[in-house]
């Protein structure tokens, strides 16, 4: 093989290994991305943003975003199911939120009847005190929770989502009945972060983005974050390490249409991956302070079966299912 | 008064020619967008938000903040104009608004309209830049026991919209009540009343019932009277300005209505509706023409009108300083900063006070071009009156199915639109006034959610509402407002009886 024989096989090979990334960029010529709930709130920005990144990487050519909101999801996944089923072009995003609703609204239609692509990103819940509070740590609260479970009151988003779900999970794990919790629902962070910056409420669970300018002022302290270990960037304590065995995670997800072909999910994990790698991608998760929790195809499908399972138990112990 | 010179800064800011552009775009968009049934500015914004990948924070912001503004002034133009309000904070502008409109005095009522706007929105975000710290410290001293207060006061005031019939005025409230309890209750997680409807599990829109009755409702209503060939509106008569009466009747309760709706509009939970109420009963109860009530009395346009713009500069307050929001409007605004990064929250004022003050000083800017925009647009938009009633209601109603459609794109939401307005059209025909089914409706959850709030903190002990200062003053106020009148009433009924014997 002399030096031009090499430069040409090369160039082949370049060009061979271009022509699938060509024909994969073919496949997705035409995305559509469904989104469950109203535009603005986290799964729109999720798709908005994808969006904003596969055109830019130029992983496909048009696209088009459709919002169904309402209850959890719940209202536009059973529109998703019907109107894409074996449609290798379409996305819907949505998360951890979705399986509760589905439970407590007894929706006729569940995940299990869509594809799932992959998770995105998540974010851990934090509970939080007034400063002024006498609670200092987890064991504290557990303390509280023990003496008088009524006494101590939780605010957080509606009934039987992500807040409350981390609530049961506490008082179970503290070894009182989750049912017995006071937990105080508001619609929309703001009501919720009013009634804790004006002391009214003993604690609140939410997301870390929610808290932490409040925490950062003085306003707010932190008990414990609901991830496995500490998380970079975040100053606070696992609840795991102030000896509750507790974890939860609001993570974020793309699924594909039901009944896709080994291909369709294949080309739509692929394109999700690349997605995922690109640099204004990470960028903007940086911006965004989302946390990459990249899982992709079947890694996914099994880790949304066991959250399934366990969110299902939690809402059965709340009194909600 | 560093304030002030932060302010100015925020002038610098605000005056580039380039933001000054985003401003007139965003009045002018948040106008039109007013003034479409259904159509409303939180839905406008989030639309927009994919403007936060090109454009700066500054300008975005700017944008926004023209857009919530021009949607609460474009609201009042089709409540006063074709009785069917844009927002849901400009139902009770339709009370005496549309009555006026359809005595020839369109004109002066969009004109106080206008102007008390201006007025309200300006005290407001003066209010914005002196007292935003003391307002928010009281705002956040409010428990749910004493939102449940404020919402108690709030409904001795519906008395105010019930009209002549004190009978039909509660049913069509009781009806409002039911609508609102449709829905996944928040503190269960149940479904009520969602008789197996996927559709209703997010209960129904205040805006749907709101064009739903009012729009295809009076339309309906207009068509069947067609043919009796009595023509209800009366386009234009004497002035189009306001006269030198109209003026000495507005002034005060503009003012009444900004320091009604400020506040309030800075509560965490307090919304532009309340407002409205509140100053709509209040100047009923102030005025010397208690007489012309219901039949068009400009004191009735002026009030509830400043206070719902009011309401809108009081919502910036906690979303600029605590990072908190509000309203819808505010919540997809705050989606908007963290799309660029930016944390809004105690910080907020240090980390981007170019961001704060130039917003702050645009919302002042925004003020005067939506005046400059809307004054002389007042005579453009009586025009509309001259339309022949049948186009003018067939438009209407496109506009409504349209703006229907597009809050959802669901055919189960058109339906309930039309059967809604045939509920209202039977109201119309049998003389039930249609109002205190939307403020039921807004009220009732409301108050449920807050007093279930209150008695889940107080493990179910109801001395939180007369222990609390601010629950127990607001309570004694509702008292007083429903029987200080009943006593008056039975001495003034008892002296004549007493010189008969």
């Amino acid at each position: 093989m002399n030096r031009r024989q090499f430069l040409a096989s090369a160039g082949i090979a370049t060009v061979m290994s271009a022509l699938p990334r060509f024909a994969d960029a073919q496949t997705v010529k035409r995305l559509e991305i469904f989104v469950p709930a109203a535009p603005g709130g986290g799964w729109d920005q999720t798709a908005r943003v994808m969006d904003a990144v596969m055109r830019d990487a130029k992983l496909i050519g048009n696209s088009r975003i459709t919002n169904v909101g309402g209850a959890g999801g719940t209202i536009g996944l059973p529109q998703f199911i019907n109107q894409h089923k074996g449609d290798g072009n379409a996305l819907m995003t949505g998360g951890m939120v979705m399986i509760g609703a589905i439970i407590s609204n007894k929706s006729p239609v569940d995940l299990t009847a869509v594809t799932p692509i992959a998770r995105l990103t998540g974010e851990y819940l934090t509970i939080v005190v007034p400063a002024a509070s006498p609670l200092k740590s987890m064991t504290d609260l557990v303390d509280a929770l023990k003496k008088d479970v009524g006494a101590v009151s939780w605010a957080g988003g509606s009934a039987g989502g992500s807040d409350h779900i981390l609530a049961g999970l506490v008082a179970k794990a503290a070894g009182v009945d989750p049912i017995k919790v006071s937990y105080v629902a508001f619609a929309g962070g703001g009501e919720a972060m009013a009634a804790l910056l004006g002391n009214q409420v003993t604690c609140g669970v939410s997301g870390w983005g929610e808290f932490s300018e409040q925490v950062a002022a003085g306003n707010l302290r932190v008990l414990g974050i609901s991830a496995p270990e500490r998380v970079e960037g975040i100053d606070a304590p696992t609840i795991k390490e102030q000896g509750l065995d507790v974890e939860l995670l609001n993570w974020r997800a793309v699924f594909g249409g039901p009944d896709l072909s080994d291909e369709q999910k294949t080309n739509l994990v692929d394109l999700v991956t690349k997605m995922d790698a690109s640099e204004k991608w990470q960028s903007e998760l940086k911006t965004r302070s989302w946390t990459r929790l990249f899982l992709a195809g079947d890694e996914f499908a099994k880790y949304l079966e066991e959250d399934t399972q366990r969110i299902a138990g939690i809402l059965k112990d709340l009194g909600l299912a | 008064m560093d304030s002030f010179v932060s302010l100015a800064n925020g002038f610098a800011v605000a005056l580039t020619p380039v933001n000054l552009m985003w401003g007139l775009i965003g009045v002018t968009l948040g106008t039109f967008v007013g003034v479409l049934p259904g159509l409303g500015p939180a839905l406008t914004i989030a639309m927009l938000l994919p403007i936060t990948f090109q454009v700066e924070p500054t300008a975005a912001f700017i944008l926004f903040a023209g857009i919530y503004f021009g949607a609460m002034f474009g609201g009042s133009t089709t409540s006063i104009l074709i009785n069917t309000p844009g927002e849901s904070a400009t139902i009770v502008t339709a009370l005496e608004g549309h009555q006026m409109a359809k005595r020839g005095r369109g004109g002066p009522a969009l004109a106080t309209a206008a102007i008390g706007s201006f007025v309200a929105g300006t005290l407001g975000v003066v209010g914005i830049t002196l007292l935003a710290p003391i307002i928010v410290k009281f705002a956040l001293t409010f428990a749910p026991a004493d939102y449940f207060a404020l919402m108690l006061l709030a409904f001795v005031t519906v008395s105010a919209v019930l009209g002549s019939s004190m009978v039909r005025g509660l049913t069509a409230l009781v009806l409002g009540l039911l609508i609102g309890l449709v829905g996944v209750d928040l503190q269960t997680g149940q479904a009520r009343f969602a008789f197996g409807q996927m559709a209703l599990l997010d209960g129904i829109d205040v805006v749907i019932i709101c064009v739903g009755l009012f729009a295809v409702g009076e339309t309906l209503h207009l068509a069947s009277r067609y043919r009796a060939g009595k023509d209800e509106i009366i386009p234009i008569k004497g002035s189009l300005w306001m006269t030198k009466q109209d003026w000495a009747r507005s002034w005060k309760p503009w003012l009444r209505g900004a320091f009604i709706g400020f506040p309030i509009g800075a509560m965490p939970a307090g919304g532009a509706e309340i407002p409205t109420f509140l100053s709509y009963f209040t100047e009923k109860k102030l005025s010397k023409h208690q007489e012309e009530f219901g039949k068009g009395a400009i004191e009735g346009v002026a009030g509830p009108e400043a206070a719902n713009n009011a309401s809108a500069a009081g919502v910036f307050v906690p979303l600029l300083t605590l990072g908190l929001p509000t309203s819808a409007t505010a919540a997809i605004m705050l989606s908007a900063f963290q799309s660029y990064g930016i944390n809004p929250g105690p910080q907020l004022l240090v980390s981007q006070p170019d961001l704060v003050w130039g917003l702050i000083a645009s919302l002042y800017i925004g003020n005067i071009l939506l005046l400059v925009l809307n004054l002389p647009l007042v005579g453009l938009w009586v025009q509309v009156l001259k339309i022949p009633t049948p186009y003018l209601y067939a438009g209407i109603l496109l506009f409504a199915t349209i703006g229907t459609y597009g809050i959802s794109q669901s055919v189960f939401d058109l339906a309930l639109l039309y059967a809604i307005g045939i509920v209202g059209f039977f109201m119309r025909r049998y003389d039930f006034p249609t109002s205190p089914v939307i403020i039921g409706m807004i009220l009732g959850p409301f108050a449920e959610q807050q007093f279930r709030r209150a008695m889940t903190i107080s493990q179910g002990d109801l001395s939180v509402f007369y222990t609390r200062p601010i629950s127990a003053t607001l309570i004694t106020i509702s008292v007083l407002a429903l029987v200080v009148p009943l006593v008056l009433g039975l001495l003034r009924n008892r002296k004549p009886a007493s010189v008969s014997t």
